[in-house]
């Protein structure tokens, strides 16, 4: 189980989502597919059509800048992060 | 006694104001939408839903609604964006919303017209006005200014839904009259002080209003002049004379009169603030044969702002109320048709927008 860090914009956007939650999945775009089923909109918050990550969107796989085919392994830590930008 | 109720888009979240008819003491509520970027907010008098369009920096464009005046809000992006078929388009932001008869247009950059028949819950593109004179070249990096070409405003025909008119930055006005499966360009009699390569298209328009009270009636405040058009947008008449600026972004049309009019003229240069430091407001009350200047109440020294496409509205009292925000967060208010203004709130972030809604 993938154990998934989500920024602290995200939750007041979607009903019930956490900050944290644990996927069974295999890569980093599967785990936006997971969580776009359990609340949909979300992945088009995170990703532009392609698709690709957005801009000012990182994701860290094992403290690794991640792509959405990045894979994960059985207990692989996913930080989403949104990027420093912005005033 | 009805509610009249202030709905502000500014660059960090949208926020409501609410009063009486009286419109003299204003309670405030906000910020919503998370804090992002809101470019657009209306309030659709068929549904009583308050949407806003936005985009976050890092979230991306979405059109945020609110069923109970702001006390909740959800958000939807699905379906808003452009297809692999489109041409390489992409959607940078959407600019300007419009609700009518069950409808929600959403006029985006790059430019295109979105549609949602459900509220806002989800989406699909009604037109890229393909075809049109030069669209081929609207996209062109070479040709984009700083704040890129969009769609900022769709115009609804008040009697016919299948007919309205679209803006597109620094190109001009469009008709449908077949809901978006053909268009015809409306500049004839606009002026343009730089070289254009199609006869048609070329125009600046920085927002176009209809009369209430006569739909023929359109004015429009243009990056060159102030224009009146007596026949649907067919043709233009420039009545910018008598105005201390002809550029500007802000208008609004009369609810019960269609010879009076407002604008909010402003320096044309990269500024783009009031004249001389000295806020006012212009109206002409003979379709633009002559102009006054609106002023008792607001900062006339020192007072270096400036007011959006969107930064002004009008109400629909018998006697209207007239509202504008500025580009640094001043919102004014005058109930008396402009005679005389007061602040509403002085520290907002910047507003982008300023609609009005009047309830029962």
């Amino acid at each position: 189980m993938a154990d998934l860090h989500l920024p602290s914009t995200l939750p007041p956007l979607f009903a019930g989502l956490p900050r944290r939650l644990e996927l069974d999945v295999a890569t980093v775009g599967d785990a936006l597919d997971e969580l776009d089923r359990r609340w949909p909109g979300l992945r088009d918050r995170l990703c532009e059509p392609g698709p690709a990550l957005r801009q000012h969107i990182h994701v860290y796989v094992d403290r690794r800048r991640a792509q959405l085919d990045t894979e994960l392994e059985a207990r692989s830590r996913v930080d989403v992060i949104t990027a420093i930008s912005g005033g | 006694m009805s509610r009249t109720v202030l709905i502000v888009g500014t660059r960090k979240g949208c926020f409501l104001l609410e009063s009486d008819e009286a419109r003299r003491d204003w309670e405030l509520r906000g910020p919503f939408c998370e804090g992002w970027p809101v470019y657009h907010a209306i309030h659709d008098a068929g549904s009583g839903t308050v949407y806003a369009a936005a985009a976050s920096e890092w979230l991306g464009s979405s059109v945020w609604r609110s069923h109970d005046l702001g006390e909740t809000w959800q958000q939807s992006s699905e379906g808003l964006g452009y297809g692999d078929g489109e041409g390489g388009l992409k959607l940078s932001k959407v600019s300007g919303l419009t609700a009518r008869d069950g409808r929600l247009f959403a006029g985006a950059e790059m430019p295109g017209v979105f549609e949602s028949r459900d509220g806002g819950e989800t989406w699909s593109l009604l037109t890229t006005l393909d075809g049109q004179p030069g669209r081929e070249e609207w996209n062109d990096p070479a040709n984009q200014p700083p704040g890129h070409l969009g769609v900022p405003a769709i115009l609804p025909h008040p009697d016919d839904a299948a007919r309205y008119w679209a803006v597109v930055q620094g190109i001009g006005i469009f008709e449908t009259t077949d809901d978006a499966a053909s268009w015809t360009p409306r500049n004839r009699g606009l002026r343009a002080d730089w070289p254009r390569e199609h006869e048609e298209i070329g125009f600046c328009v920085h927002k176009l209003v209809m009369s209430p009270a006569d739909s023929d009636r359109l004015y429009q405040q243009n990056h060159v002049g102030v224009h009146r058009s007596d026949d649907a947008g067919v043709s233009w008449t420039e009545i910018t004379e008598g105005l201390p600026s002809e550029f500007g972004f802000a208008a609004a049309a009369h609810p019960h009169d269609r010879d009076t009019f407002y604008v909010i003229p402003l320096d044309a240069g990269h500024g783009r603030c009031m004249p001389e430091g000295s806020a006012a407001v212009w109206r002409t009350r003979d379709a633009g044969a002559s102009w006054q200047r609106l002023s008792d109440g607001l900062p006339q020294r020192d007072a270096h702002v400036g007011v959006l496409r969107e930064g002004m509205a009008i109400d629909g009292h018998e006697r209207p109320g007239l509202y504008f925000g500025t580009s640094t967060g001043q919102l004014f208010a005058s109930a008396d048709e402009g005679e005389s203004w007061s602040e509403l709130a002085s520290y907002l972030p910047g507003i982008t927008s300023v609609e009005v809604a009047v309830l029962d």
